[in-house]
């Protein structure tokens, strides 16, 4: 008796492991699955524009007031269909603030007057060590191979640690559906929108650089914000850097942001 | 054994009961049975049909972590035809009757999918 129950109970175990294997199998869940599942391959587009970093670099010595970065706005609002939302609850991609509020660890009490008083414009830094991309917990913001710190929308959970560890306040949390205060049609078809929950911010337009096209920013400022690779000598951007003096948002934090402003 | 008739009849019956839904899903439903409008008179998708019907799901997920992490954003299908990696511009081009596509078979097989909370469905504006 004793020896036959034994048995059962091998005989059971053994079954249910066997049969838990092969449930797995089917639902695709071993090794195989995570190797990809499609019979194609993967590859860039021809005229995706490559950097081993990207990086902005904005004159500001050309533009006068706030006024003058409003179309930069509202290109960058309407390439991602950014909804217009007034208060602490607005979405920012590309926005403007005073000197102030945007190089505050700046000591210079007597400054001149005009780098004081002008407005800048703002954004994701694409930081080289992004501290939100540290503290994501579902791996939603990630740093990819030319620098630019992207957002899977798909997998953020809406815990807000990013803008908890982003130094720049350059994430935006949708409080409510974004689509409520779009117009419909939305400004560009082309590209969706985000979902009540998930954080959002500017992704130096990777969906554009793939098509071969500069950031919506960029091109409406008419040759005003230089976009480059970094590490080419050679680039626009660096020679811009070159020639002028340049400062970035907060360097002393170690977060070596990515977008410099001529000053 | 005592009431070994018993016991194994129960066995047996517990047994189909929990994997009755496996059987029920082997009985030759098909999804023609959706009602489902395929698009225009194309033989294949990306890949072929019968892969694409089991398939689509995980080779959007695919694709999202292809284009959105490696910046791979094309694909270039077991046929050699390239196609750029987008639910929004290359699937919806083709697949354009939401209702009639995408949902009847979704609806028929009680999955609810939230794509469309953010990607934007053909012929609706947003
Ligand atoms: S600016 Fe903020 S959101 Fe952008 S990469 Fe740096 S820490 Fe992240
Ligand atoms: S809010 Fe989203 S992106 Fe930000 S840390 Fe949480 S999961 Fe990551």
């Amino acid at each position: 008796m004793n020896n036959s129950r034994r048995s059962f109970l091998k005989a059971a175990g053994l079954s249910v492991c066997a049969l838990s294997g092969g449930i797995a199998d089917v639902a695709g869940f071993p090794a195989a699955a995570r190797a990809g599942i499609a019979p194609g391959r993967y590859g860039k587009g021809e005229n995706a524009l490559r950097a081993k970093r990207w990086a902005m670099v904005i004159d500001t010595r050309k533009f006068c007031g706030p006024q003058d970065y409003e179309p930069l706005v509202e290109a960058c609002r309407a390439a991602h269909n950014v909804p217009h939302i007034k208060g602490p609850q607005e979405i920012k991609w590309f926005w403007t603030d005073s000197y102030e509020h945007g190089f505050p660890d700046d000591m210079n009490e007597h400054l001149n007057k005009n780098v004081r008083e002008s407005a800048y414009p703002l954004l994701c830094n694409h930081c080289g060590s992004p501290p939100c991309a540290r503290v994501c917990p579902t791996q939603a913001t990630y740093q990819m191979e030319d620098g630019i710190v992207a957002m899977d929308y798909h997998r953020c959970i809406g815990c807000r640690f990013c803008m908890a560890a982003c130094p720049y306040g350059a994430r935006s949390f949708n409080f409510k559906d974004p689509r409520k205060f779009l117009p419909d049609p939305v400004p560009n078809p082309a590209f969706p929108t985000r979902m009540i929950g998930v954080v959002e911010k500017c992704t130096f337009c990777a969906e554009r650089l793939a098509a071969g096209q500069m950031p919506a920013c960029v091109e409406a400022s008419q040759g005003r914000i230089l976009f480059g690779d970094l590490e080419d000598p050679d680039s626009t951007a660096r020679q811009a850097l070159a020639a002028g003096y340049s400062i970035r948002r907060k360097p002393s934090l170690g977060t070596r942001p990515g977008v410099y402003y001529l000053i | 054994m005592y009431n070994a008739k018993a016991v194994v009849a129960g066995i047996i019956i517990f047994v189909v009961l929990c994997t009755s839904p496996f059987w029920a899903g082997r009985t030759g439903q098909d999804y023609k049975k959706t009602g489902i409008v395929p698009p225009g008179d194309e033989k294949n998708c990306v890949e072929n049909v019968t892969f694409m019907r089991a398939q689509h799901m995980r080779l959007l997920n695919e694709w999202r972590d292809e284009a959105l992490r490696k910046e791979n954003r094309t694909y270039i299908a077991a046929d050699g035809k390239k196609w750029i990696i987008s639910l929004q511009n290359t699937c919806l081009k083709c697949h354009s009757n939401y209702k009639d596509f995408c949902q009847k078979c979704h609806v028929a097989n009680s999955v609810d999918p939230y794509c469309w909370t953010c990607h934007i469905i053909p012929g609706e504006n947003k």
